[in-house]
């Protein structure tokens, strides 16, 4: 069964119409490629979005290696209880698919005390610690493990995470209620917030929504009262520039950059945000 | 696996990575002898019995337990979320089911590529995917499981019904394309560090928008679907997916194929029209079968259309080593 020719051979040559056939046929292919590679780098236009920075989830390694290791699954999204973690369209910032935090909406108040999403990631996109081969940034690492107030009376307190995600900064000082002495009466961001938090005197695990739970104080101390790690945050009495005393809310070390100060700030908009991907400075 | 057959396994792999389906060089004596006879054949009663098929009802049997696969499996990923059931967590590009980690290869690959380290948990999830489509075939992840295999479909019949219409034709494209985008998403994610072929992937996108509402990202599926009803017939599966190529490497070695059996076969090409990668199906063209039975190559996604169109009977779904022990 050996009878067959070199297909060079038996083939006729080839019609006018054939070579037009296949010169067409390239030209489309060159035209699909173009396309292709066309729309492949519009993968990158959210570039052009990502002038301000996203915040990440707790754990997130650092931009560039948490972009190359994120699978875009959304399995941080699924296990979050307040719903924080969002994922990134095209107009986004940075990587379509890719979980953020937009914290004056819904901050990571860590009620689920375990940093489930950290749990959740396939990748290692989200760490509790990273990898030896991976560097830390200087200021990235906390000094201890933060201690959540809400388990404070917990044999374990801590929370498992050994990086910030963020710092938080006082931004807006002139309007600030605590720096001016004023007080707070009402919802935070108004009745129709869908912004979700726990309250330990509502419940432990079942976060409630923030309009549900207005406030009455007589000086605002709502971003040092609700952050909900120990030692982040506290009202100081500080010199202003003009040399009188007054009182301010002071970001210290513990602080992770959750982002509970920024979603709980009374002021629209908010005095007090977080720097996303910050490192402690001082 | 005769010579004959094993020429054609590696042929059907240099198929799948753009070589066009060439006749064979050598072909079976039985298979010769057969070739031989279907030409004596009385081509009246052949006339008769295509007219018939012409007619009688089209059957969907695989075609509608292959769209209830796909549907449920998505839709186990939405409800998981919505109801928290936790059944089928995460979306197609990795999930855990039942708390085992499963991760897309193509996806998985990428992540390697770009982030140049490899974590435990991620060759756990691939191992198990890879292992699945090895025993399930490979490229039948495409047809039973992929989203946008189902929308495309759907794209299909439109493009064919404007076809009929004489308004648009197929605009065929070189099918080399595939391997080279493969390699241009391998390169690009390694260069750049970022998993560039996961921000435009049809699968990930729609898988994501099922899941967790739907995003502009959708606008780049929906001008994909356009340009296929418009100018090329399921140009994005056929010739631009690099997930297709990767299930394709794994289906080689797959267990579960498409199995043609040459004397019933009246050549007459109807699944050669339904499928969506005609290549695998050069076997059925007259006087290439180079054996009596023959499996169909590895681009072959499995999807039963052509089984269902066959009036013979001549293809049929296989499990290689299972009919044997049967």
């Amino acid at each position: 069964m050996n009878d067959s020719k070199p297909p060079a051979a038996a083939k006729p040559p080839a019609s006018r119409e054939r070579i037009q056939q296949a010169r067409r046929k390239w030209l489309r292919t060159i035209l699909l490629t173009g396309g292709v590679t066309g729309a492949a780098l519009s993968g990158f236009l959210p570039l052009v979005y990502a002038r301000t920075k996203r915040l990440r989830p707790p754990g997130a390694l650092d931009e560039k290696d948490f972009l190359a290791s994120c699978i875009k699954c959304g399995q941080c999204v699924q296990v979050c209880p307040v719903q924080a973690i969002k994922l990134a369209d095209l107009v986004d910032g940075v990587g379509v698919g890719v979980p953020y935090i937009d914290a004056r909406e819904q901050a990571c108040d860590f009620s689920c005390d375990a940093v489930q999403c950290i749990l959740a990631c396939p990748t290692g996109a989200l760490v509790y610690k990273k990898p030896a081969f991976l560097g830390v940034r200087k200021g990235a690492k906390l000094a201890a493990a933060p201690i959540l107030k809400a388990k404070e009376k917990d044999p374990e307190p801590t929370l498992n995470l050994s990086e910030r995600i963020g710092v938080a900064r006082l931004i807006r000082q002139e309007s600030c209620l605590a720096i001016q002495g004023k007080g707070f009466k009402g919802q935070v961001q108004g009745a129709g917030f869908k912004g979700r938090m726990r309250y330990m005197d509502v419940d432990r695990w079942k976060p409630v929504k923030v309009a549900d739970h207005p406030y009455d104080v007589a000086e605002c101390d709502l971003c040092v009262r609700e952050c909900p790690v120990k030692g982040a945050i506290s009202i100081e009495t500080v010199f202003a520039p003009d040399g009188t005393k007054r009182k301010s809310p002071v970001v210290h070390e513990p602080c992770v950059g959750c982002g509970v100060c920024e979603m709980i700030c009374p002021v629209e908009p908010a005095c007090i945000v977080i720097d996303a991907r910050e490192v402690w400075n001082t | 696996m005769n010579q004959f057959l094993k020429r054609r396994f590696f042929d059907q792999i240099a198929v799948m990575f753009g070589r066009e389906a060439r006749k064979p060089a050598a072909i079976s004596d039985r298979a010769q002898e057969i070739h031989i006879l279907k030409r004596a054949t009385n081509k009246e009663r052949l006339q008769q019995a295509m007219v018939a098929h012409e007619k009688a009802s089209k059957v969907h049997t695989w075609r509608n337990r292959r769209w209830a696969v796909l549907i449920i499996a998505n839709l186990m990923f939405t409800f998981s979320f919505w109801f928290d059931i936790q059944i089928l967590e995460g979306a197609l590009t990795a999930s855990r089911f039942v708390g085992f980690h499963l991760i897309d290869l193509n996806s998985a690959l990428q992540v390697m590529l770009a982030h140049k380290h490899i974590i435990v948990n991620l060759v756990i999830g691939t191992g198990t995917v890879f292992v699945l489509w090895l025993l399930l075939g490979g490229r039948t992840f495409c047809s039973w499981v992929c989203p946008y295999h189902l929308v495309a479909e759907w794209a299909e019949k439109i493009h064919l019904w404007l076809v009929k219409k004489k308004l648009v034709t197929d605009q065929a494209i070189d099918r080399r394309l595939r391997t080279g985008s493969w390699l241009v998403f391998a390169v690009l994610a390694v260069a750049t560090g970022y998993t560039v072929f996961e921000s435009i992937s049809p699968t990930g996108i729609l898988s994501r928008a099922l899941i967790y509402g739907p995003a502009l990202a959708l606008l780049w599926v929906l001008a994909l679907l356009v340009f296929e009803v418009f100018f090329s017939r399921r140009a994005w599966c056929r010739y631009a997916c690099p997930i297709g190529l990767t299930y394709g490497v794994v289906g080689i070695f797959s267990p579960v194929r498409i199995k043609y059996k040459l004397d019933g076969c009246f050549h007459e090409g109807d699944c050669r029209k339904v499928c969506l990668v005609p290549h695998v199906l050069d076997t059925v063209i007259k006087g290439r079968a180079v054996d009596t039975e023959v499996p169909i190559g590895p681009d072959c996604t499995r999807c039963g259309l052509c089984v269902d169109t066959c009036p013979t009977g001549s293809l049929t779904f296989d499990v290689k080593g299972l009919s044997k022990l049967l």
